[in-house]
């Protein structure tokens, strides 16, 4: 909330306004104010931002016309309350439906487009095509708010979104509560003497996922053991794997992460030659994920937790 | 029957030289030697003894009999038929155009292939058709559509007596089909991963669909391109000279590049666009062998499928559990060694 501040001297006709003032202040600070429609109490502008690379960004007021190149970061935005200060979302943003989503790309982004939406906010989750650069020369603040390694990472980020729109209070309140629900999803699953293995597929080319990445770190938090691991050497984050080494490691529970981009269900991978001997194949603990909830790493990770965690405890009991 | 009497056919290609008996069987000692390299080796350690059980019928571990007869195998035999038939369809464009510089995808088929993969891969993931998967189906009718672009636009430029004409006609065929396909390509970056996998080159198979799938197209292709080695041979004296001979050289060319295109994209379509096996390949045979295609088209067939196995094998190995795309390797290791086989040979033999 803004104050005015007020010479001093003034003629006693112009207190007349102050006095108005001072008591509408009074007023809506008694008032509970709903906490989508208007500035949290305690967000204060101008907000520092931290960006990666040591820089900062400052935000000198609250923005109204936020256009987001960055899919996850859309569904945090919408989740802390920020939907009406969003005017436009990239062509990725497939999420929430009600996104304004256009035909602005996060990966090859045109900055003439991206100014012609007269933005006073962009967020972005990488900085391509000199991307920063062109924003920065349009004198505007630009966020780039890349792939989170894990849930800390994503906790922060909610939270800086929250503090550059306005909404830090409810960005609060959302991290609490995905603390909270990854909390008890870690707690439901046992730790049993020999971990479950699993096989998370990116795509129909066997490209997985190691720890080093947002989702690793999550079957980490479950406790199980990624067969990607061992290839950690080859790629840091997101490796091809050998058939062979996949099957002949008989994960006990694999996840789909292409149900959309490749057609792939536990169907279709029971039939690969060779994968029917296969424990999670033999048990039919093969899930299907949708890709993009699969893929970011904004507040729709509990949907996957919810889709994976009690497969896990399942497997665990019938072990 | 393949335009040319045969009657007259011998009497003017005999006393050509024929393939020495040295390196037909240093040719196929090493093909042996590289499937038994490719059988031995892979990611999932399975001793020697485990191996030779499998293959004589013993009895074994029926996991490791899983991963050996579902993905090891048929792996080494594609690798085998891909790599066979990149060489012999490189051996075969080389003669046709008596350029040692060509390849199988000097007419564009690997851009058509690129084209036709990205495609479908991008649009209609999953999707079968008759059986086969979209996928290469689609690099098969790419590759064939874009080297038929080149014999028809080639054609109407200077008449296919000449093979300059047919070149560029196949190099502005892959220029305009490349383009295309490096829109769709970034224009879909759901499917970016995919495609570029794909244009890699991966010796991914479906068990043993992906041989069936290429082994008819191969046997053909090979077989008609063993049959006219001693016309490539009389091909290289010359269009005019030939003419004299009473060889029909557009029938000749047309035939071959269609037996030779028709192999390369059966190939392309299930490995993807693997680079410098069909350009390399003949042309060191050629610079340690002779220059004689009674040469050069069979060894270049032994010693194809010797390399690609090898470089599948090295693939799969080099950075186990994950894997290498084909495509990096056969580079790496290719250019180098044409390299060396360059240097060591007379100028006055190229």
């Amino acid at each position: 909330m803004r104050t005015h501040e007020h010479k001093a001297g003034a003629k006693p006709a112009a207190l007349v306004p102050s006095v108005v003032v001072v008591a509408l202040l009074f007023l809506s600070a008694c008032a509970s104010s709903p906490a989508t429609s208007s500035a949290s109490p305690g967000t204060r502008f101008p907000v520092s931002i931290a960006q990666p690379g040591g820089t900062t960004v400052t935000i000198a007021q609250r923005p109204r016309r936020i256009v987001s190149l960055s899919p996850t970061a859309t569904e945090m935005l919408f989740a802390i309350g920020a939907d009406s200060q969003v005017v436009a979302v990239d062509d990725q943003s497939n999420y929430p439906a009600s996104a304004p989503k256009t035909k602005l790309s996060g990966f090859q982004p045109n900055i003439e487009a991206i100014a012609g939406y007269t933005p006073d906010l962009v967020i972005a989750a990488e900085d391509t095509g000199g991307l920063v650069h062109g924003i920065q020369a349009l004198h505007l603040p630009i966020l780039i708010e890349p792939a989170a390694r894990n849930l800390d990472d994503s906790y922060l980020q909610i939270a800086q979104l929250g503090a550059a729109t306005g909404h830090a209070t409810e960005a609060a309140t959302l991290v609490a509560k995905m603390r909270s629900r990854v909390g008890a999803f870690v707690a439901s699953v046992a730790k049993p003497a020999r971990p479950l293995r699993i096989y998370h597929e990116l795509d129909n080319t066997y490209y997985s996922v190691t720890s080093a990445t947002f989702i690793g770190q999550i079957y980490k938090l479950l406790g199980l053991t990624n067969i990607a691991d061992a290839a950690t050497g080859a790629a840091p984050d997101y490796p091809q794997l050998s058939a062979e080494y996949i099957v002949s490691s008989n994960p006990d529970l694999i996840v789909l992460a292409d149900t959309k981009c490749c057609a792939q269900d536990i169907g279709t991978v029971g039939s690969r030659p060779g994968w029917s001997g296969i424990a999670a194949v033999k048990s039919g603990a093969v899930i299907g994920v949708d890709d993009d909830i699969a893929s970011r790493w904004g507040p729709r990770v509990i949907d996957f937790m919810q889709a994976v965690a009690p497969r896990v405890q399942q497997l665990e009991k019938a072990a | 029957m393949l335009g040319v009497k045969w009657r007259s056919a011998p009497l003017v290609v005999r006393g050509l030289p024929s393939l020495p008996a040295l390196w037909a069987a240093v040719g196929v000692v090493a093909f042996l030697a590289a499937c038994a390299v490719g059988a031995l080796m892979g990611p999932v350690h399975i001793s020697a003894g485990t191996v030779v059980s499998a293959l004589t019928g013993g009895s074994i571990d029926s996991g490791q009999a899983n991963i050996l007869w579902s993905l090891r195998f048929p792996r080494v035999v594609l690798g085998a038929l891909v790599g066979g038939m990149l060489a012999i369809a490189g051996a075969a464009y080389q003669g046709v155009f008596r350029n040692p510089l060509a390849d199988p995808y000097l007419l564009g088929a690997a851009a058509g292939a690129n084209l036709g993969a990205t495609l479908a891969i991008a649009f209609g993931p999953g999707t079968t058709l008759i059986g086969v998967n979209l996928v290469p189906l689609a690099a098969f009718a790419g590759a064939g559509a874009a080297v038929a672009g080149a014999y028809v636009l080639g054609q109407t430029v200077s008449g296919l007596r000449s093979n300059t004409g047919l070149i560029l006609a196949g190099v502005a065929i892959a220029a305009f089909f490349n383009s295309i396909q490096m829109y769709v390509q970034q224009s879909q970056t759901g499917s970016l991963r995919q495609v570029y996998s794909w244009i890699l080159g991966r010796l991914t198979t479906a068990g043993w669909d992906g041989v069936w799938l290429v082994l008819p197209y191969v046997v053909l292709s090979t077989a008609i391109i063993f049959l006219h080695r001693r016309l490539l041979d009389a091909l290289m004296v010359g269009d005019d000279e030939v003419v004299t001979l009473g060889i029909s050289v557009r029938r000749v060319r047309l035939i071959v590049v269609v037996a030779a295109t028709l192999g390369t994209a059966a190939v392309v379509a299930v490995g993807g666009t693997i680079a410098f096996v069909g350009i390399i390949v003949p042309h060191t045979i050629r610079l340690l062998a002779g220059r004689s295609y009674t040469v050069v088209v069979p060894l270049s067939m032994l010693f194809g499928a010797a390399f690609l196995v090898l470089a599948d094998t090295a693939s799969r190995t080099i950075v186990a559990p994950a894997e290498l795309p084909i495509g990096v390797i056969t580079a790496f290791i290719g250019a180098p060694f044409f390299i060396v086989v360059m240097r060591s040979t007379r100028a006055a033999t190229l």
